[in-house]
């Protein structure tokens, strides 16, 4: 499993992607965090991330499809799937290593963004007056909805052998539970089923986790959810065997 | 035995692709799997290899069970798919580093090194296998199931694509290694049966129609193997 992270990593070191990605994500949460007019650090004169904790979870979304879109739908494509399956290594290894690889690059995208965290600190009156927790459970959340990005993006590698299939339907996923699961519960004819439904979405246990209030229970539901999909993941693996 | 393959079947939905078939392959042997487009060659080997399973019947490579004990199987069996899968963005000795580690050898360097001069590697071996010829590229695979230092070598159509000078040299490779291994590999040309093989496992729409030692099915038919070939295979279409 090891030999096949490593594999996976260096792929990802080798392929332009990664980098693209990884600068777009730096790009784009700098520019709504310092420049974009109206609701940056500087209009908001709190020292606080919470404007690049809102927009990380929708930038996540296109950052783990792309990362994810090529692990399995490239290998089924090339053929290489059948050597890799006839290694003696399972079937849930094989899918494991490249779960790994995929959250290695992302938390070193979301430790990048920590100069972002140096530089509110240093800009906050008197120095060292942020709220510590808040961001601590913030970058927690997204490291746990990084995962569970990851495990619908694998599935949706598993199931084609084209890339661009993958990336689209891992990013309506992923959208499907964080926002519109959550956009239920503000439906005011839904009342309480609505509510309910909410809390099956990403996005109510990311904001309870942003308060720096880490619950067990909303970990236990990140890791749960990342668990069904790779289970799913692991079934399209096996539907070969059908 | 080597592999002992008993009342073996593949059912797609309605269709059959392997049809309850027994055989074996004693250890030393180099047995040629020949048959038709679609006869189920592939599907027997991809079988035995443990990346699909039967739908019922069995067997035993080197007395592991390949369905129970498919991991087991795997660290003995050096498998080469049809077409040849690669990855064309790696370096050779990359590639092959990362399926020695795969395969778990003890001393992945090593294990490169002897596959590559076994397979005749050395000169291409600091290119990208995506600038290789489509003979070296056959033989990265094979060096690929040779890593592990396996007991028996399955090689799914392992001369295909290539030109006649290539063929040549991969027949020299394939015999050599037969010396030391059990090798089935499976063809649709007849005259790779004959350079290389002992014996002939002869497989049409799913059943096998021979099992001989060459020598002897071409005495026993006195005509050539490819004749041979054509009577078993069109035999069963009118049936």
């Amino acid at each position: 499993m090891w030999t096949l992270y490593k594999k996976e990593i260096r792929s990802f070191l080798g392929s332009l992607i990664a980098y693209i990605v990884i600068g777009v994500y730096l790009v784009l949460t700098g520019l709504f965090l310092w420049f974009v007019d109206g609701n940056n650090v500087f209009d908001l004169g709190i020292a606080s991330l919470q404007v690049m904790f809102d927009i990380a979870p929708y930038i996540l979304i296109f950052l783990v499809s792309a990362i994810t879109m090529k692990s399995i739908a490239d290998e089924k494509r090339l053929g290489t799937l059948e050597i890799l399956t006839t290694k003696p290594i399972s079937d849930i290894f094989i899918i494991l290593a490249k779960f790994m690889a995929s959250i290695t690059l992302i938390a070193f995208a979301l430790l990048l963004t920590t100069i972002y965290a140096y530089t509110i600190q240093n800009l906050s009156n008197p120095i060292g007056n942020v709220d510590w927790g808040a961001m601590l459970g913030s970058y927690l959340g997204l490291l746990l909805l990084s995962a569970c990005y990851t495990s619908i993006g694998l599935f949706s590698s598993s199931i084609t052998d084209n890339q661009i299939v993958a990336l689209l339907s891992s990013m309506v996923i992923s959208f499907f539970f964080y926002s519109v699961l959550s956009m239920l519960g503000d439906v005011s004819w839904l009342d309480s089923i609505g509510r309910s439904l909410s809390w099956f979405g990403l996005e109510f246990h990311y904001n309870s986790i942003s308060r720096g209030v880490v619950d067990t229970r909303d970990v236990i539901y990140f890791g749960g959810f990342t668990a069904v999909f790779l289970g799913f993941t692991q079934l399209v693996f096996e539907s070969r065997k059908w | 035995m080597s592999i002992e393959v008993k009342t073996l079947s593949k059912i797609y939905g309605k269709q059959v692709a392997v049809n309850n078939i027994n055989f074996q392959v004693k250890t030393g042997e180099i047995v040629g799997f020949l048959g038709p487009n679609g006869a189920g060659k592939s599907t027997t080997m991809k079988m035995i290899t443990g990346f699909i399973p039967p739908s019922s019947g069995g067997g035993t490579v080197c007395g592991l069970d390949f369905v129970e004990q498919s991991i087991e199987v795997r660290k003995i069996v050096g498998y080469l798919p049809e077409n040849n899968p690669l990855y064309p963005e790696m370096y050779i000795k990359e590639y092959l580093q990362f399926m020695a580690g795969l395969s778990q050898t003890n001393d992945s360097k090593v294990a490169v090194k002897n596959a590559i001069e076994i397979t005749r590697l050395g000169p291409e071996q600091h290119k990208k296998i995506g600038q290789l010829s489509k003979g070296y590229r056959q033989r990265v695979g094979l060096a690929q199931a040779l890593l592990h230092n396996p007991k028996v070598l399955i090689l799914d159509e392992p001369t295909s694509g290539l030109d006649p000078i290539q063929v040549a040299e991969m027949r020299n490779v394939i015999t050599d290694l037969g010396k030391e291994k059990t090798v089935m590999l499976s063809t649709h040309i007849m005259q790779e049966v004959e350079a290389m093989c002992e014996r002939v496992i002869m497989i049409n729409k799913g059943n096998i129609v021979a099992d001989d030692n060459l020598k002897e099915l071409i005495s026993k038919h006195q005509t050539s193997l490819e004749e041979i070939f054509k009577q078993l295979t069109q035999n069963v279409d009118t049936i």
